[in-house]
């Protein structure tokens, strides 16, 4: 058996999605960051971005991560984050709509948060 | 019938209206307190988590931050008091403005200013009554609090601490909400938000033998502290919101339940008032008749004679 750790990945309001993992790739503030079984214990800031996570039995999850934090320790890594979305969650249709009126509002930061959405749909 | 069995009557059919509305709105509190109990489980994870970073951090590097070193003489604080938005929920918000006010003695006692924040009309309308100076309000979410509703509260709490104490900043931030503790209790807590106390911290994070790894820290200790303190003083705020209404929600359900047993009792000792009415109305009418009988035969038996 492939190693494995533990993934949880909550929102302020809800726990998002928690299962084993071989590898998960997040987006920090200084770059992207690949997490693997054993890793050592690390504290992070998380960019607006998609999440992957390979699960263990060979599928894929990605989820649309608006700001947070990562943290790994004991083969155990959670993901928290204000506002975290699976890729199968996101609507779209809407947020395509709202790419285009972030986009036309020059409001930067809708624009990146639905960005981040239809990244992870695409990812998908 | 009988003028005082009239209003009887009608003062019977008033009441029971009145128990109808309590015994509705003590089951929409019933099903209220469920939900807002189901949303503060669901924000548990977050809030553990949190938790753990936040003493990760702390413990295990040497930072200083403004958030969680004491000023050694403060002199202004901030008290931010959760309240509801409606009333018909017993002494819940009563509690906790008592609590509030104990709060702002005791930090006055200290020699500290007090700058007070209030979430919830009730509160606010208490407040403005009185006309102390309420630094900031919010209102009209206090029945199902969103995580942004927690964001815009301690947007300008932790401004306030950001800034210099001689710039209108404050030194301490303190938070009175009512603890859910079960159906039956709510108490109104005060705690402290900030500065935070570490060994607190560690504390709460439950399983204190874990020993905490030494974390690699990306992109640095100080960057990370500097953004989990906010999201925690959130986490915290959204927690006591969410305790707060379903506190509400439970004191609102107690108090129409009694509300509707009072209407209840009611009812029974009127319904034996316009029984007894009824009955000596129609002694009353037996008597006056047998009367009337009784002088009617002595009158014929006189013109006999």
């Amino acid at each position: 058996m492939a190693a494995e750790l533990h993934v949880e990945l909550v929102a302020a309001d809800r726990s998002v999605w928690s299962g084993e993992a071989t590898l998960v790739v997040a987006r920090t503030t200084s770059g992207d960051i690949g997490v693997m079984p054993g890793h050592q214990p690390l504290l992070g800031v998380l960019e607006s971005g998609p999440v992957t996570i390979r699960t263990s039995d060979g599928g894929t999850v990605v989820a649309a991560v608006h700001g947070g934090f990562i943290s790994f320790a004991d083969n155990k890594l959670s993901l928290l984050a204000e506002i975290a979305e699976l890729s199968d969650e996101i609507d779209v249709q809407r947020a395509e709509r709202a790419f285009e009126r972030a986009k036309s509002d020059a409001d930067a930061s809708a624009e990146r948060r639905a960005d981040v959405r239809l990244r992870a749909v695409s990812a998908h | 019938m009988g003028a005082q069995l009239r209003v009887y009557k009608r003062r019977i059919k008033s009441v029971t209206a009145t128990k109808k509305i309590t015994k509705a709105m003590e089951m929409i509190a019933a099903s209220r307190v469920v939900k807002a109990q189901r949303k503060v489980r669901a924000s548990t994870p977050y809030a553990t988590e949190l938790t753990r970073a936040v003493t990760a951090v702390g413990t295990g590097s040497n930072t200083k931050h403004p958030l969680t070193t004491e000023a050694e003489t403060a002199t202004r604080a901030a008290v931010l008091l959760l309240t509801s938005d409606r009333g018909l929920a017993g002494a819940f918000n009563s509690n906790a403005i008592k609590a509030a006010e104990q709060l702002t003695a005791r930090l006055v006692a200290e020699g500290k200013e007090v700058d007070t924040y209030i979430v919830g009309r009730r509160g606010l309308a208490h407040y403005n009554f009185r006309e102390r100076k309420v630094s900031e309000s919010w209102a009209g979410f206090t029945d199902e609090p969103s995580y942004a509703d927690a964001k815009n509260v301690a947007v300008p709490l932790i401004e306030a601490i950001e800034k210099e104490t001689a710039e209108g900043g404050v030194d301490e931030i303190h938070i009175v909400y009512t603890e859910f503790v079960s159906m039956m209790t709510q108490t109104a807590v005060d705690s402290r938000l900030l500065p935070l106390s570490l060994e607190e911290v560690a504390e709460e994070s439950s399983s204190k033998d874990e020993i905490l790894p030494l974390y690699d820290f990306e992109p640095s200790a100080e960057d990370v502290l500097d953004a989990l303190l906010p999201r925690y003083v959130e986490s915290r705020i959204y927690n006591a919101l969410l305790q707060s209404a379903a506190s509400k929600h439970a004191a609102t359900r107690r108090a129409m339940k009694s509300a509707t047993d009072n209407a209840g009792d009611l009812i029974t000792s009127l319904s034996r008032l316009a029984n007894a009415a009824r009955q000596a109305e129609i002694t009353q009418e037996i008597s006056e008749i047998v009367g009337g009988t009784a002088a009617l035969a002595d009158a014929t038996a006189g013109s006999d004679r």
